[in-house]
């Protein structure tokens, strides 16, 4: 038998084969379809179009309406209602809204849903976040979602994998989504294109499910089909307690081809920021010291767990956030807010002057609660920085760590958080 | 299927918050998607595009995130199909499962101009650059993607195969 990746293994079992080869078209099975309050109104359309009644099994068709709500206009609220209307039409196990919707990234894989060894197809591109958990998973668009939904199943092509492997010991506030922002720098937006884009090494294996997920969350910034990590204790430690079903772990085998692998040493890492208009634009935080931000999120699907919070907190702890500058914190599920309110960090950010939002994703891609003016200047914590991304196409959106993220929030401009601390 | 339209060219990685921004997916409906397609790129775009045009673009075409919008908007506006150097993976998905033509050609996209006439055979792959008399070949596209395009895109494949229930 031919030797396979981790991502071939999972294709291979989900599609009945004993192997696959990259460039192979398949038809797997999905275990989990997600839809979120863009993609799925369409996808719900497309379904009834085509004489569609059941979906394949309730318990696997997900909807988290999380852009634009608590809904931002009437049309917002119109495409919401469409899931809503949907969901209870169709009994769905998993559908969530009010003060249970969050972050449909962090939702998942926090509630269980999403397991280790799993295929999962998502129609938001940023799906890919759980390969964190050894599961294979990508995002599609609301046709796909429309023949998931109804056939439980859909096409993919095996994708050929890169891999990345990590070694040496993380600097202090260097995290995930550094490693992640410097290998899209050094690759660029479309350096996977197609690919599957495996993290491995000593620092991936000592690296926490937050910022795993940061890392997998990004994959879609190089233009990668998928990330993933093989599952290992920490994989363990995480599903345990949280898993709704049985999962599996899969790993690659030692001789698996890759169209590339490349090596980085995480003691030499800095924080990252990449600079406006795509986040291959890298550069170490030391290099765009000093860039006046008006405006700070930290949230999202990327960095809006209670990994970020917690570093956010220690660094505001006692601070003040810089005059002019607006920080909106926004934790990504109810789970991350009900327990940052508990831990003391509530009072951190409100104290500093922060402004604390409901878990949505709001003003990561401009939708509403925070968006920018002509002119303005960002710093997110989130994974896009594209021309309008955060509101008008003449403001500027940079990105980095949480970290980076409160200490700018601090000083006002672009800082280093050894800076501030 | 044959096409023929005037040239609207882009450089690389248009993504798809500047073919569709995001502050507009509060809504699916086409018509109105196609009042803003290219928006942020180019602001005459949606009143100037004709039906049947052209878009030529560099590399890594449709990147970003997985909205349909972004060739729902296209299609609406009249666009008759996009080449690129590349596209972004979801994207050629989407275009493919909603039957919007796309064609992947290198030299096409370096010797296109604005405004120059292009004629596209989809069956074929063959691109003929009227004003400059030039011709290529499209990069093939693979024998199930075209069934999926013949059949009608994904749902109707779906359909023809008895699986809706
Ligand atoms: S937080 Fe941002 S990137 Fe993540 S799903 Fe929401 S809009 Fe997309």
């Amino acid at each position: 038998m031919r030797s396979m990746t981790i991502t071939e293994k999972i294709l291979a079992k989900h599609c009945g084969k004993k192997e696959v080869a990259p460039g192979e078209l398949i038809n797997a099975k999905v275990d989990i379809a997600l839809g979120n309050d863009i993609t799925a109104p369409i996808a719900i359309r497309e379904f009834r179009r085509i004489g569609a009644t059941k979906v394949f099994n309730k318990k696997k068709v997900v909807l988290v309406p999380d852009h634009f709500t608590p809904n931002k206009d009437i049309k917002s609220a119109e495409q919401c209602k469409i899931l809503r209307d949907f969901a209870i039409e169709q009994k769905l196990t998993h559908y969530y809204e009010g003060g249970e919707v969050g972050v449909e990234h962090a939702l998942l894989p926090e509630k269980g849903i999403v397991v280790p060894g799993d295929v999962v197809i998502g129609a938001d591109s940023h799906t890919c976040t759980y390969g964190a958990l050894g599961a294979f998973s990508t995002g599609v668009g609301s046709t796909d979602l429309a023949a998931a939904m109804i056939t439980g199943e859909l096409w993919f092509k095996v994708p050929q994998s890169m891999k990345f492997v990590f070694k040496g010991r993380l600097n202090k506030w260097v995290s995930g989504k550094d490693m992640i922002l410097r290998v899209i720098g050094d690759i660029g937006v479309d350096g996977a294109l197609y690919r599957a884009m495996e993290f491995a090494g000593s620092a991936i294996k000592k690296l926490s499910m937050d910022s795993r997920m940061s890392m997998c969350n990004m994959a879609i910034e190089a233009g990668a089909k998928s990330g993933i990590i093989e599952p290992d204790d920490v994989t363990m430690a995480y599903a345990a307690k949280r898993a709704e079903r049985p999962f599996k772990f899969y790993a690659s085998d030692d001789d698996a081809v890759y169209a590339g692998v490349s090596e980085y040493d995480c003691s030499i890492l800095e924080p990252q920021v990449a600079c406006p208009h795509l986040p291959e634009n890298t550069k170490n935080v030391g290099e765009v010291k000093n860039v006046s931000i008006d405006q700070v999120v930290i949230g999202s699907c990327t960095n809006g767990r209670l990994e970020d919070l917690e570093v956010a907190a220690r660094i505001l702890k006692g601070k003040k956030v810089h005059r002019y500058v607006r920080l909106i914190v926004i934790p990504a599920t109810p789970l991350i807010y009900a327990e940052a309110m508990k831990r003391g960090w509530f009072d951190i950010f409100l104290k500093a002057g922060a402004v604390i939002s409901p878990p949505t994703c709001g003003p990561c891609l401009g939708g509403h609660m925070g968006i920018l003016a002509a002119g303005e200047r960002a710093l997110a914590t989130t994974n896009r920085n594209f021309v309008g991304r955060m509101g008008d196409p003449r403001s500027e959106v940079y990105l980095a760590n949480p970290a980076v993220a409160a200490a700018t929030a601090v000083k006002g401009k672009i800082a280093h958080p050894d800076e501030v601390v | 299927m044959k096409l023929r339209g005037k040239v609207w060219k882009f450089g690389a990685d248009i993504d798809t918050d500047r073919i569709i921004p995001a502050r507009y997916l509060n809504t699916s409906d086409p018509k109105e998607l196609a009042t803003h397609c290219m928006e942020d790129e180019d602001p005459s775009f949606a009143s100037k595009v004709r039906p049947g045009d052209v878009i030529v673009a560099d590399k890594n075409f449709g990147c970003g995130s997985s909205r349909e919008h972004a060739p729902i908007a296209l299609k609406a506006a009249g666009v008759a199909c996009v080449i690129a150097r590349s596209f972004a993976r979801i994207f050629y998905r989407n275009a493919f499962n909603m039957g919007l033509p796309i064609l992947e050609s290198a030299e096409a996209v370096d010797t296109a101009e604005n405004g120059d006439v292009i004629e596209a055979d989809m069956d074929t792959g063959e691109i003929r650059n009227v004003t400059k008399g030039l011709g290529f070949k499209a990069r093939p596209v693979p024998p199930f993607m075209q069934e999926l395009v013949k059949a009608g895109g994904l749902l109707e494949s779906i359909k023809k195969r008895g699986a809706v229930v």
